[in-house]
């Protein structure tokens, strides 16, 4: 069979030693040997950006790196968003009560897309929303509801923060 | 009354936005093994051999299948909605550039797909045909016989029918069209086309089919749970019982996902093998699988020197691809609506589905009505100029008005056409001066507006069940693709039952469990199904209140639910179950003239105002405001419509600008998010989208569908604002810079050279 190697990576705050074939995706490797599904794929050459994830803590396309380029590494994907079972992320929550979705196949790319551009620009513009998510694809929404989500959560973050 | 107009987050939204939401994309079960197809590289041919050897002598392939090995679980495997005439695999011929030859079998979808590389196809290849108005008298013929379904009555006829490439010639005839040419003012007449394009859901289509000692479970990224069941047990010649279809959320559907697409495929793949066995397209793989028909319309209109549109003819041409999928009722359905949402005395209409050599087509969001009002709203603006009329008010002096027949006869009932107008013309503020650009940069605007008829005829079926201790699970076949129907239906079974939606739980597709539905289709499920879950609900109060009644609790008295079955049955045990089937009353047009007196349940009326600038320099265009205005009846969830709205509207932006199917001699050269381009972030104008409230007497609570819409006014919109900026005209779609330049450049009388 293929080659294989082992690795070792942290998701999601969690460490998974794995054997791995060399010729798998990180998203594949992540999708079927994890079983961390949230993750999705879509046009599988990094144009929708569905896949992406935040390697050591900036955005990237899982369906275009390799998984063994993993080893080592930070990931955060969709799963590893919400504080807890009980509690969802103010971006989460922003993309529920603004209807920031329809099917939901884009969001998990659309969040960790977001997760990065408002944790470096928490007080964005509209149009900077708008550049900093232009990479990700939607067909569903027409975006309005994913832009009012974005400049939404930043005013969550920032009274979180404000709070603290 | 307080769910309905009640804009709750969708209920699902939280397992959305934690990843956790289900897909047939993420599921995998024990002993599963992947397929990939190998497909045709001719446009049409007879198949001569089929060398599979290299193939199967690959490490982990479990096993090369051809059509002939289909034929040993399905003797006759051709299926279709409209025609049997889909082979599961190519069986003698092939019809098309990616129809499914062979199956490569293997635990790992990799080597499935490296393995299908090495398979050999030999082909005679034979005469081929991809224009619509060529294949109607063109000498290459794609089926060498019609074969209806017999689903629908409106094509019996074409039974056994041979040497034609034509799966339907719908006709409508109202009043003398010719005397009236004869007798008016002026005669307009031109001709639009427009492009083959395609949904691209971003969950391309996936199907897992699990075989059982004498039964199948189907995990399917399916909109019509129903149909696939009878169709695959149909195949299989199995009662409709021993096939279980499920589906679970699907990533976008917009037409791509009706009737039966690998459904089929993977069943009989599960049953030869006698494995669990998943079929996952990639996104070129939709390219092959199912699209939006291209078009050529000619229109012809007489009108009075009033500005009265006296006569209108309408000759469409629709390109249904290889195979007719339910290309024949895009022509019927949507050819009666081809004149247009005006009153016009004098109408007819031939609407014809050709199969040529290209990638099928069948229903798209609006289910060829873009296609129809692209063409009719373009030449309605340009007689409203011609004539030195303002376009709006041309519009409103021609418009159907509430009580008027349409041009099947039909009176127009509950449909806003006027509303949607005034609200377009208010929100563009038509009637102020308008800021018409400086240097190379011109502006311009212009409207749209556009109707479409609902399915008929058509059943849908629900269940409402309230267990002992008052919680309530609706059980539906519509499925949830996006479009929020599971918040919309549990907000209507809430109205019913004065619990909060958020408290029931809504099982949806699942052909096991929950009654037939004809589909999740044509914006069809919130009139049709919200009527059902109504009836449903409405069914499970009588009961439950029928019971507390017979354990004594009087009338009116506000009793805890529970108390009323633990006094029936002694503890927290028992149930009640609430039924509700919805049929609309329906009479099938005319076959030679397509008069009919109730030809739809209810319309659907949609209307667009653009404004747009164009750059005299190079030809490009660039949409600056998108107003999109819908009679949404009496919206259920204001914001899950509005969503509804902007996504029409910008898919639609896509189809009038950038999305273009290209093909090279029947082969689609552009089959990629990267080299087909569906709008982004920063293709998105300024959006408004409003909902007229109307009320939809016969819908639930006053609700009609709207999730198609926004998308009918948009191209013309667009291309009514170009000429308003620069004095061109574009007549086919996609309307790309080049075609503006040209335009330009020929009425300054210095044309570009042709390519």
């Amino acid at each position: 069979m293929s080659e294989t190697r082992k690795i070792a990576v942290t998701i999601n705050g969690k460490r998974y030693e794995e054997e791995v074939e060399v010729r798998w995706t990180l998203a594949d490797f992540m999708r079927q040997q994890l079983g961390l599904t949230g993750t999705h794929l879509g046009c599988e050459h990094g144009v929708c950006g569905a896949c992406t994830i935040l390697f050591d803590g900036y955005s990237a396309r899982s369906c275009l790196m390799l998984a063994v380029q993993a080893d080592g590494h930070e990931i955060l994907t969709v799963e590893g968003i919400a504080p807890s079972e009980e509690q969802m992320h103010p971006l989460q929550e922003a993309f529920r009560d603004n209807h920031g979705l329809q099917c939901g196949f884009c969001t998990p790319g659309m969040l960790t897309t977001l997760l990065e551009f408002l944790r470096d620009n928490p007080d964005p513009t509209e149009q900077e929303v708008r550049i900093a998510i232009s990479g990700n694809l939607c067909r569903c929404t027409g975006y309005q509801g994913i832009v009012a989500a974005a400049l939404d959560a930043a005013q969550r973050l920032k009274a979180a923060k404000e709070a603290s | 009354m307080t769910e309905m107009g009640r804009s709750l987050p969708r209920l699902e939204a939280r397992s959305k936005v934690t990843g956790r939401a289900d897909y047939v994309h993420n599921m995998r079960v024990p002993g599963m093994l992947h397929a990939k197809i190998f497909r045709s590289t001719i446009a049409h041919g007879r198949i001569l051999s089929i060398d599979t050897s290299a193939a199967r002598e690959m490490e982990g392939v479990h096993s090369v299948l051809t059509g002939e090995d289909i034929t040993r679980v399905m003797a006759k495997p051709y299926f279709g909605p409209a025609f049997h005439d889909q082979a599961i695999l190519a069986l003698e011929k092939v019809h098309f550039i990616g129809e499914p030859v062979a199956v490569v079998l293997a635990d790992d979808p990799h080597v499935a797909a490296e393995a299908a590389k090495l398979i050999l196809a030999d082909y005679e290849e034979l005469e081929a045909v991809f224009d619509e108005v060529e294949a109607v008298t063109s000498k290459a013929i794609v089926h060498d016989e019609l074969k209806p379904a017999g689903t629908f009555a409106d094509l019996k006829h074409l039974a056994g029918r041979r040497n034609t490439n034509v799966t339907l010639d719908y006709q409508l005839r109202r009043g003398d069209v010719e005397k009236a040419f004869a007798e008016c003012d002026h005669v307009f007449e031109h001709t639009f086309r427009t492009q083959q394009v395609l949904h691209v859901p971003l969950e391309s289509h996936a199907s897992l089919a699990i075989p059982g000692h004498d039964s199948l479970v189907i995990h399917t990224s399916t909109q019509t749970p129903s149909f696939v069941r009878t169709e695959i047990a149909r195949l299989l010649g199995w009662a409709d019982n021993r096939v279980s279809v499920q589906v679970p959320f699907l990533g976008g559907g917009f037409g791509a996902k009706v009737y039966v697409k690998m459904e089929a495929l993977a069943a009989a793949l599960a049953l030869l093998v006698k494995r669990p066995v998943k079929i996952a397209l990639t996104m070129e793989e939709q390219f092959y699988t199912i699209s939006k028909h291209a078009t050529t319309f000619r229109i012809k209109s007489g009108v009075s020197k009033d500005g009265r549109i006296v006569a209108r003819a309408c000759d469409v041409w629709w390109n249904g691809g290889a195979y007719a999928d339910i290309g024949p009722r895009v022509a019927q359905k949507t050819g009666f609506t081809a004149a247009g949402p005006y009153d016009i005395e004098n109408v007819r209409i031939e609407s014809t589905e050709v199969y040529t050599n290209r990638p099928p087509a069948g229903a798209l969001r609006g289910f060829g009505v873009p296609q129809l009002v692209w063409a009719y709203e373009s030449h309605t603006d340009m007689i409203a100029r011609a004539l030195g009329m303002d376009t709006v008010e041309f519009r409103r002096k021609n418009i159907l008005r509430e009580g008027r027949p349409q041009a099947t006869g039909t009176a127009m009932r509950d449909a806003a056409i006027d509303k949607v107008l005034d609200c377009v013309a208010e929100r563009m503020n038509w009637t102020a001066p308008f800021d018409r650009g400086a240097g190379a940069i011109k502006r311009g605007r212009g409207v749209g507006i556009g109707f479409k008829a609902s399915i008929s005829p058509t059943t849908s079926g629900a269940i409402v069940n309230i267990s002992a201790d008052g919680s309530i699970v609706l059980y539906t076949n519509t499925i949830d693709m996006g479009q929020g129907s599971d918040t919309g239906m549990a907000q209507l079974a809430a109205e019913v039952l004065n619990v909060p939606a958020e408290s029931i739980k809504v099982v949806h597709g699942n052909t096991d469990v929950a009654p037939y539905d004809m589909g999740t289709l044509g914006s069809r499920s919130t009139f049709h199904m919200g009527n059902a879950v109504k009836l449903a609900a409405e069914d499970a109060k009588a009961k439950l209140a029928a019971l507390a009644a017979e354990v004594g609790l009087p009338e009116g008295t506000n009793y805890d639910v529970k108390e009323i079955f633990r006094k029936r049955y002694g503890m927290q045990a028992g149930n009640v179950v609430g039924v509700g089937t919805y049929v609309p009353r329906y009479t099938p047009p005319d076959p030679k003239t397509g008069q009919s007196d109730n030809v739809t349940p209810f319309w659907m009326i949609g209307g667009t105002g653009a404004e747009v600038e164009v750059d005299t320099e190079t030809g490009h265009v660039r949409v600056i405001r998108l107003v999109n205005v819908a009679d949404a009846g009496k919206p259920i969830n204001p914001k899950i419509c509005r969503t509804q709205l902007s996504g029409g509207a910008i898919m639609q932006l896509g189809f009038t600008l950038t999305e273009d199917m290209v093909f090279d001699g029947g082969q689609v050269t552009n089959p990629s998010f990267a080299d087909y381009k569906i709008p982004g972030f920063r293709d998105v104008p300024v959006m408004e989208s409003e909902l007229v409230t109307a009320t939809q007497e016969t819908g639930p609570f006053g609700a009609k569908g709207i999730g198609e819409s926004s998308t009918f006014g948009v191209s013309p919109a667009i291309a009514n604002a170009i000429e308003d900026a620069v004095g061109v005209r574009i007549t086919e779609l996609p309307i790309r810079p080049e075609a503006v330049l040209r335009a330009l450049r020929a009425a300054e009388g210095r044309p570009l050279e042709a390519v």
